[in-house]
């Protein structure tokens, strides 16, 4: 019962604030939601028993990526501009389209009872949830993992050389 | 849902207790904090109100609740009131997953409780971590809703420094998680036993190929530097940016920052004790109540030796900003990402080869 109660709050806020996200004139307010967004995704983990998710969530979506966006927004010091009003249009025929499927597929299914956990099924026994984690990301997903570690090398070495300009060429001034 | 309402009512108390407990180093450490520099520069420190001016920090108190509170023409209203709860509650709620005292469990109503952990949780360093990383939320928020320039070059400034070193902090620590095998707090300190990490524990003694010496030097100078201290407190810099990002601030909110910090610094060296010196453990076998008969008063010496880990950082950080001049903002930069990087790496890689080799018994 709690659980359900709990989900519902961050579900309606998790909603409520990506509203405010893309609706927020102020650059500024549009950050401060997304930041309440990522607090309740990282709420919702935690009724999901995935404690290690949802720090992890706040570590890196709030207190590392969020902070450089404020920090780039304050630097160039954007005010009220009207970034989105010439695409309204198409923004509804989207928007409009994406309701229209909602509704048809809600009505498909019927509405379902939202699964919460109960700590039971996901729990190996032993182990932490880190350790959980851990086990699961070098041994079954051992190759996306990689994969994506290359991915991010490659991208810390592009912005190396995206920075340094003069890299490989003879410092003319 | 009378026991979930009892369970509330107990966690309450034990967050009332442990904020109370860490208002009132804040406040010793003010006047701790000006009694040492006025020591450590030959001079008397606050002596008039009280003896030896043991009152200072009630006097100040008092002064900041009574002045009164502006808010600068063209200032954002509600993000300027925002900043300083934020940085407030984020200092404190850090708190709720350090252990005190031993691990230990007590009956109250039936329940069963840990009275010197508000919350033992599973992932105890990570929840600090993403704490900490909040932290700068309020700063950046303070400095920008000022609008002032002082105070945005504070805050951005601010902004740049806790990334760069909370890095360094989570690298730091990832050595001792290896060792310890686990992310609680409690089970971290309970890994540590008497020999402890920073010497390299291990339940069968000191095991100095384990040692975390690095990884503490690199943990503490990242806090200092997280903690926007002096020699690393460029967002506040009075020389360049009058007082950064709380130029603007007066009465209750400029103490709120202030609390803040100090609690911050608290906590950190909480933590510091908890994962490089052993937490509660003392540092001999067992505890001395233990020896003479008085088994049910061994939490009073664990707490003893918690506490006075945790003065010894603060005397620490005092005599740090007493000795050293502040560094300029490239060097901070360099230092943090060419210095203190490398070594927190070059330690996490040795640390996991020493335990791959040699683990724990």
């Amino acid at each position: 019962m709690i659980e359900q109660v709990f989900f519902f709050y961050f579900a309606c806020v998790i909603a409520a604030a990506s509203v405010l996200v893309v609706a927020a004139h102020n650059p500024i307010y549009s950050a401060l939601a997304l930041l309440i967004m990522f607090f309740h995704v990282a709420g919702l983990f935690v009724t999901l028993h995935a404690e290690f998710l949802a720090a992890v969530q706040i570590i890196v979506y709030a207190g590392a990526i969020l902070v450089l966006y404020l920090f780039v927004v304050m630097l160039l010091n954007l005010r009220h501009d009207d970034r989105y009003h010439r695409q309204w249009p198409m923004a509804a025929a989207v928007g409009v389209t994406l309701v229209i499927e909602a509704v048809i597929l809600t009505a498909m299914k019927g509405w379902a009872t939202p699964v919460v956990a109960t700590g039971t099924e996901t729990t190996v026994e032993g182990t932490s949830n880190a350790g959980t984690i851990g086990d699961v990301l070098y041994s079954t997903y051992l190759f996306p993992f990689e994969v994506a570690s290359l991915i991010l090398l490659v991208a810390m070495i592009g912005a190396i050389i995206l920075a340094k300009k003069d890299l490989g060429e003879p410092t003319e001034s | 849902m009378t026991e979930l309402s009892l369970r509330l009512a107990v966690s309450l108390a034990q967050i009332l207790t442990e904020m109370g407990i860490v208002m009132v180093t804040v406040a010793t450490m003010t006047y701790f904090e000006r009694k040492v520099l006025g020591w450590m520069q030959d001079r008397m420190g606050p002596m008039e109100v009280g003896p030896y001016g043991i009152l200072q920090p009630v006097a100040d108190g008092i002064k900041l609740f009574f002045k009164e509170d502006i808010v600068p023409a063209g200032a954002n209203k509600a993000m300027f009131a925002l900043a300083p709860m934020l940085t407030m509650v984020v200092s404190m709620i850090g708190f709720a997953v350090i252990p005190f005292g031993p691990n230990m469990t007590m009956d109250i109503f039936g329940l069963t409780i840990k009275p010197f952990v508000v919350a033992d949780i599973n992932i105890g360093i990570l929840y600090i971590l993403a704490i900490a990383s909040i932290g700068a939320y309020g700063i950046i928020l303070g400095g920008w809703a000022s609008n002032s320039k002082y105070s945005l070059l504070g805050g951005l400034r601010a902004a740049a420094q806790v990334i760069s070193y909370e890095l360094n902090v989570g690298l730091a620590i990832v050595g001792v998680l290896l060792l310890a095998g686990s992310l609680s707090l409690v089970e971290i300190t309970e890994a540590q036993a008497w020999h402890w990490f920073i010497w390299g524990a291990r339940p069968d003694g000191f095991f100095p190929i384990h040692t975390q010496i690095f990884a503490f030097v690199v943990f503490i100078i990242s806090a200092v530097a997280e903690t926007n201290r002096i020699p690393f407190d460029l967002p506040e810099a009075e020389s360049e940016l009058v007082a950064g990002f709380f130029t603007e601030y007066s009465g209750m909110r400029f103490a709120f920052f202030v609390s803040a910090e100090y609690a911050s610094m608290t906590l950190v060296s909480c933590v510091a004790a908890s994962l490089f010196l052993g937490g509660w453990n003392a540092p001999y076998p067992g505890t001395i109540f233990e020896y003479v008969g008085l088994e049910q008063l061994a939490w009073v010496e664990h707490i003893a030796w918690f506490a006075s880990k945790v003065y010894f950082f603060l005397f620490l950080f005092i005599w740090i900003r007493a000795t050293l001049p502040r560094l300029r903002y490239d060097q901070l930069m360099r230092f943090g990402w060419k210095v203190m990087l490398p070594i927190a790496l070059a330690n996490i890689i040795i640390t996991a080869i020493t335990v791959y080799f040699f683990p724990r018994g």
